[in-house]
């Protein structure tokens, strides 16, 4: 397909960067976590060099990616709230799931479904944090009880399903929507994309709202 | 401890194959009985456990009671709890040997997520198997009785092993072959509750009107039980739980939400995969750029693709 107006930027480099240390550590907790969470999937530990290191580094991963989240939270959050629009939106999503979203209100940066995966991302990773540190005995076990590490541990995992689908659901989302996954990599999308799926940024960005 | 070829195993930690069949009778199930009427608290136990396993319990600080060291560490497997109890002008000094009650229905086994960590032999003892241990303390969540302890140094659970090298040989346990008074005692659970009920008689006789055995059924009894003369109120034992059982906390998290979780994770994949083979991709059409660089005014097109 020919382009027909420069490249317009939607991810600066450091917030590329930024992203990608998010993901790697998130691709790295998910196999972690899922190797301790159901024995059949125990064999993963070999790939971060048996059990006690898995068991060891988890926690640490947890902390890259807290401070790394941290970052994308303060980038984008004036970006993810909730207006009317997206209600619209939301009440459309079989309209959006069939590719015939002509119809539907102008976007900003950023739709509906993006800005859920925003929020459910920060509350879990929240939650995950939490519960972590309570589960983090080589430092930790002293400060909660027993009873208090069993919510922690039954709060860690059932967050941790919850922010591996909604990882499922943005990668999904990466892979359905052609021409999105270059924003992650080069930093840019055509200006067709950005007509298509986000209108209302797109008006701001070559100010012509 | 090491497995033993002699010992066969009935459960096995983080393990969906049940081990196999020994292809030999089972063993009979042993047990420990604890007659906390008859201990002195002499912690002669305590010594023999630390002689016959080679642990080294570090000097620490009195809190002020008989209490020595003050609770389970990863080298006492086993201590003796002291209690002053007052009731109407009597006191009575209650002194229970406190270390792993190797229950029926283990709760750490249950929690541990290492394969092989956590054994339970035939003949009821419950061990645990530092080469498979990873030290992220779950047995410390699924225990009812607050037993295991990790090691800071080698990250590891330690707990009593109810001595499963001395019991394969014909050995009773370190401690019970310590104990002056015989206020412990080893056999066969059957012939253990057949002499607990014996010596309930004996109690009663003095007065102990609510003496009883402590099997608690919660966990599907133990093996390793006690004669208690307030068996009505086992928590006047320092603690000792009235009515242990698993916590259903870790019942969720180490049953329903394993297979449900990975339901979960496989029906979202199989869901978008579907979606993508029958909706196809969402794609930027010529018109949807034509229509971008209308809005920009700026028509580029052939002079400088991207």
């Amino acid at each position: 397909m020919t382009e027909h107006t420069k490249p317009v930027s939607r991810y600066t480099t450091a917030a590329r960067i930024n992203h990608w240390i998010t993901a790697v550590s998130l691709i790295l907790l998910a196999l972690s976590g899922m190797a301790l969470f159901h024995p059949s999937l125990y064999f993963l530990t070999y790939l971060f060099g048996g059990g006690q290191i898995t068991r060891a580094i988890h926690p640490w991963i947890g902390v890259v990616l807290g401070i790394s989240f941290l970052g994308l939270f303060i980038r984008f959050f004036a970006l993810n709230f909730w207006n009317r629009d997206d209600t619209i939106w939301m009440k459309n999503l079989g309209a959006v799931i069939n590719n015939k979203e002509e119809g539907l209100p102008e976007l900003g940066k950023y739709n509906a479904g993006q800005k859920l995966v925003f929020w459910g991302q920060s509350i879990l990773i929240l939650l995950l944090l939490g519960s972590g540190f309570v589960l983090w005995d080589t430092y930790f076990a002293s400060y909660t009880t027993i009873d208090q590490k069993r919510w922690s541990a039954v709060i860690h995992a059932l967050c941790a399903i919850g922010a591996i689908l909604i990882w499922i659901v943005h990668v999904y989302a990466a892979i359905w929507v052609k021409g999105t996954l270059r924003a992650m990599t080069q930093g840019s999308v055509t200006g067709g994309w950005a007509w298509k799926h986000h209108r209302k940024w797109f008006r701001q960005e070559v100010g012509k709202p | 401890m090491s497995v033993l070829q002699a010992l066969d195993l009935r459960r096995r930690s983080a393990s969906s194959v049940p081990p196999l069949p020994a292809g030999k009778p089972a063993a009979v199930a042993v047990a420990k009985l604890i007659d906390v009427s008859k201990c002195i608290g002499c912690k002669a136990c305590q010594t023999a456990c630390l002689e016959w396993n080679q642990l080294d319990q570090p000097i620490g600080y009195t809190d002020g009671s008989y209490d020595n060291p003050t609770d389970l560490t990863t080298a006492s497997w086993t201590v003796m709890r002291f209690t002053e109890y007052e009731h109407g002008d009597d006191l009575e000094w209650l002194i229970r040997k406190d270390g792993c009650m190797h229950c029926d229905d283990p709760g750490c086994l249950k929690a541990c997520p290492a394969p092989g960590a956590i054994v339970q032999y035939t003949n009821g003892i419950v061990d645990f198997i530092s080469d498979n241990c990873i030290g992220c303390g779950y047995c410390v969540k699924g225990c009812p009785f607050n037993i295991p302890r990790i090691s800071q140094t080698t990250s590891k659970a330690y707990k009593c092993t109810l001595c499963s090298d001395r019991v394969v040989v014909g050995q009773a346990p370190a401690c019970a072959k310590a104990c002056p008074t015989q206020a412990i005692y080893f056999g066969t659970k059957e012939e253990m509750i057949a002499h607990a009920g014996k010596r309930i008689v004996d109690l009663k006789s003095r007065g102990y009107q609510n003496a009883g055995l402590y099997n608690p059924a919660g966990v599907n009894g133990t093996h390793v039980m006690y004669v208690l003369q307030h068996a009505d109120k086992p928590s006047l034992y320092a603690g000792l739980p009235d009515d242990p059982h698993i916590s259903p906390l870790v019942g969720i998290w180490k049953g329903v939400m394993k297979p449900l979780s990975l339901a979960a994770i496989a029906f979202a994949g199989a869901f978008g995969f579907l979606h993508y083979v029958t909706k196809g991709p969402n794609t930027v059409t010529e018109h949807d750029e034509e229509k971008a660089a209308e809005l920009a005014g700026t028509d580029r097109a052939g002079s400088d693709k991207a």
